[in-house]
């Protein structure tokens, strides 16, 4: 059990370039699952790869339980690691994979067995163990994969996008299982994973990272309700946030012919700016009758309908602007088709607003 | 030595009524597989032709219209015998067998190095193996007998064994590191997040995944060595001569016998020949690795 710190970490792979993690800062809690989420080149795996001692430091410094790892060899760090494709080995059956860790640290035979035996048992692997890996499933070299971080017993674990190579529902299955078995285990885990939906169902706290940096860390609801960026609103939640950029009006800011009124706090963090970008929802439009007035709604054109059963989701263009696109949510069985004009409204309680240039969250 | 496969057009489908394309793909399978077979024959003759010889009289042998029927012989077997093969096979046993085992300990090291831990100068290090191998052997025999000659090594085999060695270690660094590059680099990290120290890695968990890759080598390596006449028949008098050196011997000033070199030849050829048809398999395996994943 350990509190993992990032302490101003970065990782330059060519001097003089942009750094591939620009100074993080991160602290995952004792026994949480914390998730680097971002897009590629987004340096998450990098910086999950400087915890496992994969890749150096080069400035700042990583603690793995108030001790700093910067010069500690990957095997002395206390860690166990499962990876995207994971790396099990093809000559060695499933008990002498799961084993090998422990053979390397000098374990003697039986407690190997024993400890291997265990977590077959908690995986559901007891009858693969004479198995090679290449006889078995996608899923089950999976398990494999986290039977062998398990009983190393590490103080954390990493997990490189250890669901990918899944198909998708398998993917769910596992991804409920990783969490269930973290919460039991107890120990801190760091996930890295490109899959929005993996974050947010995952995680005690979310990392988002783009570019080598720390965007916004934060618990899921946190994220989503108050993303600190343009960036962060933008990749999280699908589908993704409408961002609008919109010129200034009197009292807030002009969408598709109407004005949509801003919260007293957010005007005066505006101040003089004359374009916002403001983001809304998919599911914080309101869909209303096609024949209302003109000045209170926005008319819009849809593109696509997507059923989904339980909800749709409407893509759309403005009648007004055609080159703006947005989504909107509707109900599970909606009546508009392809080229049916429909009316929207913005909830004016739920809106996002960022400063167009930087994109910063206002206020 | 060619290995001829031809597969049969598969006309084993279902019982769906035949389609015109397939037809067409088959026709071509068909010329396909006689144009192996002509390729394969026309390579296969000349080795046919040897063993066939080495069964008869000489004066079967000289016929100018061949003679496919004849009594065999083993007469030209027993002078070879006869004529002391023994050393110079023991001699050519021992050049490939300590070549062999030297180029794999040698290599194995170096194409690990080359291609799981490259540094900025590897590409330089690869280009300098490889270009050992387009000077012409011709061009540096005369130094290289100087200098065997200066260290009292002439007609010696493990003089050969040396050259050998050196001989294929470049073109054994260059397969295995194909080899090598197939391995998941992901396996080496697990291995040293797990502690498995480098011998223990390189044994355990990338030679098996090699193996096939290390024995082509190693098979290929045997052929070049027991094969190679030029070195032994300017090194080595008496004492080394290998296989290819006692065939020569059989070309006289009083001419040629042809059944007994064919005899002489077939048996040089049989332990490469005999080797490369236990291997076939794995030799496949070897050579195509990582092409079928």
């Amino acid at each position: 059990m350990a509190e993992v710190v990032f302490d101003q970490a970065s990782r330059i792979y060519t001097p003089g370039a942009k750094p591939a993690v620009d100074s993080l800062d991160l602290t995952v809690a004792d026994g949480d699952l914390v998730v680097l989420v971002g897009p590629s080149g987004s340096g998450k795996s990098t910086a999950l790869r400087m915890l496992a001692g994969l890749e150096p430091i080069d400035a700042g410094s990583v603690r793995i339980d108030g001790r700093d790892v910067v010069d500690v060899p990957s095997k002395d760090r206390d860690i166990a690691m499962v990876f995207q494709n994971y790396a099990l080995y093809p000559s060695k059956t499933v008990a002498e994979n799961m084993a090998f860790p422990l053979k390397m640290r000098g374990m003697g035979k039986e407690e190997r067995a024993q400890r291997v035996r265990q977590a077959a048992e908690m995986l559901g692997l007891t009858d693969f163990l004479d198995r090679k890996p290449k006889a078995l499933s996608g899923g089950q070299r999976q398990r494999v994969a986290m039977g062998r971080a398990i009983v190393r017993e590490p103080q954390v674990f990493l997990m490189d996008e250890p669901l990918s190579n899944l198909d998708a529902k398998m993917r769910v299955q596992t991804r409920a299982q990783i969490a269930e078995m973290q919460n039991r285990l107890a120990v801190s885990t760091v996930y890295v994973t490109h899959d929005q939906v993996e974050a947010m169902t995952m995680g005690d706290k979310v990392a988002v990272l783009a570019d080598g940096k720390l965007q916004q860390y934060a618990t899921p609801p946190e994220l989503y309700d108050r993303p600190i960026n343009s960036f962060v609103a933008g990749f999280i939640g699908s589908p993704a946030m409408n961002l609008l950029d919109l010129p200034r009006s009197s009292s807030g800011v002009t969408l598709g012919g109407i004005e949509i009124p801003l919260p007293r706090e957010v005007s005066d963090a505006a101040g003089s700016r004359d374009r916002l970008t403001v983001g809304i929802r998919p599911e914080d439009w309101v869909l209303e009758s096609t024949g209302s007035d003109a000045g209170s709604v926005v008319k819009a054109v849809v593109d696509v309908v997507e059923e989904l059963g339980s909800e749709s989701y409407l893509y759309a263009h403005l009648a007004e602007d055609t080159s703006t696109s947005i989504v909107v949510r509707g109900p599970g069985r909606v009546q508009v088709r392809f080229g049916d004009p429909i009316a929207v409204r913005p909830n004016p309680d739920a809106l996002h607003v960022f400063d167009a240039e930087t994109g910063q969250r206002l206020p | 030595m060619a290995v001829t496969t031809s597969t049969p057009p598969d006309t084993q489908g279902p019982a769906a009524p035949p389609e015109p394309r397939r037809q067409k793909r088959s026709a071509a399978n068909v010329w396909l597989g006689v144009i192996a077979w002509v390729v394969g024959i026309a390579f296969f003759f000349p080795v046919f032709w040897m063993v066939l010889t080495s069964f008869k009289q000489e004066t079967d042998a000289y016929t100018t219209t061949p003679k496919i029927i004849f009594e065999p012989t083993l007469e030209q077997y027993e002078g070879v015998f006869s004529a002391g093969v023994g050393p110079y096979l023991a001699n050519s046993l021992i050049a490939t067998v300590f070549s062999t085992l030297l180029v794999l300990l040698l290599g194995i090291p170096a194409a690990f190095a080359v291609s799981l831990r490259p540094v900025k100068k590897t590409q330089d290090v690869l280009f300098f193996f490889i270009s050992t191998k387009m000077l012409p052997v011709v061009a540096v025999i005369v130094p290289i007998y100087v200098v065997v000659n200066q260290i009292g090594m002439l007609d010696n085999i493990w003089t050969l064994v040396v050259l050998y060695t050196g001989m294929n270690l470049p073109i054994a660094v260059w397969m295995m590191r194909s080899f090598f590059l197939e391995v998941p680099g992901e396996l080496l990290e697990q291995a040293s997040i797990d502690g498995a120290p480098l011998w223990r890695t390189l044994r355990e968990i990338v030679l098996p995944i090699i193996s096939p890759g290390i024995f082509a080598t190693a098979l290929i390596c045997v052929i070049f060595a027991w094969n190679e006449f030029f070195f032994a028949v300017n090194l080595t008098a008496a004492n080394a001569g290998t296989m290819p050196v006692f065939l020569v011997g059989f070309i006289t000033s009083e001419g040629l016998y042809w059944a007994q070199l064919s005899a002489a030849a077939t048996l040089a050829a049989l332990p490469v020949i005999l080797a490369g048809w236990v291997a076939q398999n794995k030799l496949v395996q070897g050579l195509s690795f990582g092409a079928v994943k």
